[in-house]
């Protein structure tokens, strides 16, 4: 027998728990590339939580760089943890089982730090939960060295404040960067006796990390932000976000963990940049992670092929927020089309534009019969378009669905957004007639001799505008659910006064969830009892429709004394402090102002590659702010 | 066009923490290990190949296994000691390789030749009948029938277990812990499992198995390599050859 086989496992959870429990292998570790160390040598022990269900939180990307970058100290040893389900949550809780890291298999309340990735508004009572479940108080000012540092990081903390009793730290950004600087820090206090105050006031003088409890936030009586104010000396009044801007040089894993069972993203994933040239007015993303950075494409292939190898995985995908832009894609193609074919793998190509050149690649890596054509126009007409700077035209969207039609695709997948400011009746009747004149592309294109069963298949979804901190839409007011409702049903019957009706199908999302989250994403302190008594009265995993509560959650808010409609429906002034205005992001205010205005203008704006707008991300000194550019500036 | 492929056995061990990775896991785990271990497996025809592997007993979760078998299709092999380290250093704790022969042209796949199984079985602690079954399990074993009901979806079904238990015996382990061994029926039609027997043998004494009361470790699974009436029963990697 090997050393492997002959080594006794230890279990947290007992063999009549886990026979008990729906896919038990969430919670047994082990997975191939899962780090073990010898916790007697390691100096710092932490625990990295996605807060959701173990498969959701596996295919996280971030979590999964972070946790080898972590365990590459050698001091360090880095466990992974997930909201165990309701199923084994309610055995825990009966038999007082703390809640483990799935490495060591021991409880995440003996570990120095636990480290969670906020993804999503709409998984903070999942953070209680792994907080409640693991022994710690809920409220940061209630710990001790008894409990392990809780330090948040992840989109949803450029917003932090909702959360912010709940946590000890925020990291503000790339965790590439200052992580080994704030766990010297951290020995060091420890080695010195210091007091975990001490060691927090030490921590939030480390650039990018936030520490709630040295800020007061004062209020105006119209309950707006005043200001932010440190509470001592020393502790800096703005946090900029850390970035990482050598990305072809930095930590990515060569072996990320395999899950044993299917995970949501069962695949290796090569993350080809960081950032978008392109500025759509509602994307967050595509602001916070300013300026655009490509990896290397040597460094991308020998990654490709690295990762391939040391999982095992049978299919590999390119991660980015708009991979088309990505400027070695035709060569970084070409060799994964190489290698995988090669190989038996499957290549995935998200977030790719619709043109000739896709439509190549796509047809050699997907059965087109099987698979569909995605476009995201988000708005239905030319107008609401050009509001949001979505540069996608509607001749551009007809000309990319013929040629797909021709190369043998019948199936086109369309995603929009309603409530976008300035939305009148007529950008969402476009929606239907966009749908509509795709079906007339097909019949047009291809001949009925040729038509596989005969028809095409286009499917238009939405979903409800979320205005989002650190946007443009940042000021905009928010529809409420009633208004999104009836968006909903006239977008439903223009699609069925169409003449090709038949050939399109709509979804649409939740209208009640859509409100919570935006009170969650542009929330201040004031919010955090309302979050806590809803975790109290049962929320739980409330990014899974069938299990979110909104009856319980509007109960919570009255109980609290918090109306809603100030943190959706009111429209903010230019003048507005906002909650998160103490964070500065790289982007500056007076930039998401001017991008404001131009949308009410209805006015686009070029690309990053086209021409450089100002934003303020240039101060990084990297990335495509440094590009060779058609309008001269740049190196 | 026919390529030519060596059809190959490849017997593993299943315990600890694996116990709890069921059986079509088991399956995409070992895809991707036969990836990691660089084996150079046959895909099937079609836009999406997959790889040529057939497993022979899904083993149920909870238990564990010293004798797994799954058949797999090759283009190219080394030994089967080099293929068998390959595939140990990608392996995770609780899952070993333990041998790998190669298959006539001929032989039937893995999973059409199970026949039987071997089963050890141990009471956890805490849960052992009041009754004194080790002295009682020859007993049992002698009656000339062992009646149970089976409840499928639709109906209730009497099943004698008798005929389709080989042998039944008790031993003690090196800890001093007493363990039935079942040798028992495991073809697709005739499949005993040994917790439908464990529950027949506590009924006849007046008790009643509780749930989780066993510790399950199939030793062996075996193919008939004799005929329907003279059958011969052997593990299914003595079918192969080694090489």
């Amino acid at each position: 027998m090997g050393e492997n086989a002959l080594r006794k496992q230890k279990l947290a959870l007992r063999d009549e728990i886990l026979l008990r429990v729906e896919k038990p292998a969430r919670y047994i570790g082990n997975e191939v590339n899962a780090v073990v160390k010898d916790k007697e040598k390691v100096d710092v022990r932490m625990a990295m939580c996605f807060p959701d269900v173990y498969e959701i939180g596996m295919s996280h990307l971030g979590i999964q760089i972070l946790y080898d970058m972590f365990n590459r100290f050698e001091d360090v040893w880095c466990e992974r943890v997930y909201s165990p389900w309701l199923d084994l949550d309610r055995i825990m809780r009966e038999e007082h089982i703390p809640l483990f890291g799935l490495e060591s298999q021991e409880p995440v309340k003996d570990l120095d730090f636990l480290a969670i990735t906020v993804q999503y508004e709409m998984c903070y009572t999942n953070i209680l939960q792994v907080l409640d479940l693991s022994g710690i108080p809920l409220s940061a000012e209630e710990r001790t060295w008894e409990h392990p540092v809780v330090i948040g990081g992840g989109p949803c903390t450029y917003n932090p404040e909702p959360i912010a009793e709940f946590f000890d730290l925020f990291y503000i950004g790339e965790g590439e960067t200052r992580y080994r600087e704030l766990l010297d820090v951290y020995k060091e206090a420890r080695r010195e006796g210091a007091d975990r105050k001490e060691f927090l006031r030490r921590a939030a003088k480390v650039p990018g990390i936030y520490a709630p409890s040295f800020y007061r936030v004062e209020y105006k009586e119209d309950g707006t932000v005043r200001a932010m104010v440190p509470t001592e000396e020393g502790i800096p009044a703005v946090i900029r976000k850390e970035i990482e801007m050598e990305v072809s040089d930095t930590y990515y894993p060569k072996k990320p963990v395999v899950p044993f069972i299917k995970v949501t993203q069962d695949r290796v994933v090569l993350e080809i940049q960081r950032g978008c040239i392109r500025g759509c007015r509602f994307c967050q993303a595509g602001q916070l992670y300013r300026p655009v950075r490509e990896r290397d494409v040597d460094m991308l292939k020998e990654y490709a092929s690295d990762m391939l190898k040391n999982t095992g995985h049978e299919e590999i995908s390119l991660s980015s927020l708009s991979s088309s832009d990505y400027s070695r894609l035709p060569e970084l193609l070409d060799f994964l089309l190489g290698e995988c074919s090669r190989k038996n793998i499957n290549i995935s190509l998200p977030s790719l534009r619709i043109d000739a050149f896709s439509l190549d690649v796509m047809g050699k890596v997907q059965d087109v019969k099987k698979s569909s054509l995605t476009f995201a126009p988000e708005a239905g007409s030319q107008r609401l378009r050009d509001v949001i700077n979505k540069g996608l035209t509607e001749s551009v969207i007809l000309d990319g669905a013929a040629m797909a039609f021709e190369g043998g695709w019948t199936r086109v997948k369309l995603y929009f957004m309603l409530g976008l400011p300035t939305e009148t009746e007529e950008d969402i009747r476009g929606i239907g007639d966009l749908c509509n004149k795709i079906a007339a592309v097909f019949f047009e294109t291809v001949p009925k001799e040729k038509r596989v069963n005969g028809k095409v298949q286009i499917v238009a979804s939405t979903s409800f505008f979320i205005p989002k901190p650190f946007t443009p839409f940042q000021w905009a007011p928010m529809c409420t659910k009633e208004e999104f409702l009836e968006k909903a049903y006239l977008t439903r019957s223009s699609i069925k006064e169409q003449l090709n009706q038949k050939s399109i199908k709509y979804n649409w999302h939740e209208a009640d969830v859509s409100v919570l989250e935006g009170v969650l994403a542009r929330g201040d302190r004031k919010i955090s009892g309302v979050i806590r008594k809803a975790y109290e009265k049962g929320c739980l995993f409330d990014a899974w429709s069938e299990y979110f509560k909104n009856d319980l959650w509007l109960e919570c808010f009255d109980e609290c004394g918090v109306d809603i409609g100030f943190y959706t429906t009111r429209e903010r002034g230019l003048d507005e402090v906002f909650p998160w205005d103490f964070l500065d992001c790289g982007v500056t205010k007076d930039f998401l102002a001017r991008e404001w205005k131009k949308a009410m203008e209805e006015t686009v704006s070029p690309n990053c590659r086209m021409q450089c707008q100002g934003c303020g991300a240039a101060r990084f000194g990297g990335g495509v702010c440094f590009e060779e550019r058609g309008d001269g500036y740049g190196a | 066009m026919e390529r030519e492929t060596v059809k190959l056995r490849i017997k593993f061990a299943k315990s600890g923490a694996m116990r709890f990775v069921g059986h079509l896991d088991v399956m995409r785990y070992f895809q991707k290990a036969i990836r990691r271990a660089e084996i150079d497996i046959a895909y099937s025809e079609g836009f999406s190949p997959h790889q040529l592997m057939s497993f022979a007993a899904p083993l149920g979760v909870g238990l564990e296994s010293n004798g797994e078998y799954f058949d797999i299709a090759v283009q190219s092999h080394t030994t089967a000691e080099d293929m068998k380290e390959r595939l140990n250093r990608v392996m995770v704790p609780g899952m070993e390789v333990l041998n790998i022969t190669m298959l006539g042209a001929h032989a039937k796949n893995a999973m059409a030749s199970v026949a039987a199984a071997d089963y050890s079985v141990r009471f956890r602690q805490g849960y052992e009948p009041g009754f004194d079954w080790v002295g009682r399990s020859m007993e049992f074993y002698g009656k000339p029938s062992i009646m149970v009901t089976k409840k499928t979806k639709k109906s209730e079904q009497q099943l004698d277990l008798k005929p389709g238990i080989y042998s039944m015996s008790v031993k003690t382990d090196e800890n001093g812990v007493p363990v039935l061994r079942l040798f028992v029926d495991a073809s697709s039609s005739g499949n005993i499992k040994p917790s439908l027997v464990m529950e027949a043998f506590c009924r006849e004494y007046g008790e009643e198995l509780p749930e989780f009361a066993l510790l399950i470790t199939r030793e062996d699974t075996y193919a008939n390599a004799g005929t329907a009436e003279n059958p011969r029963l052997v593990p299914l990697d003595a079918v192969g050859e080694p090489f």
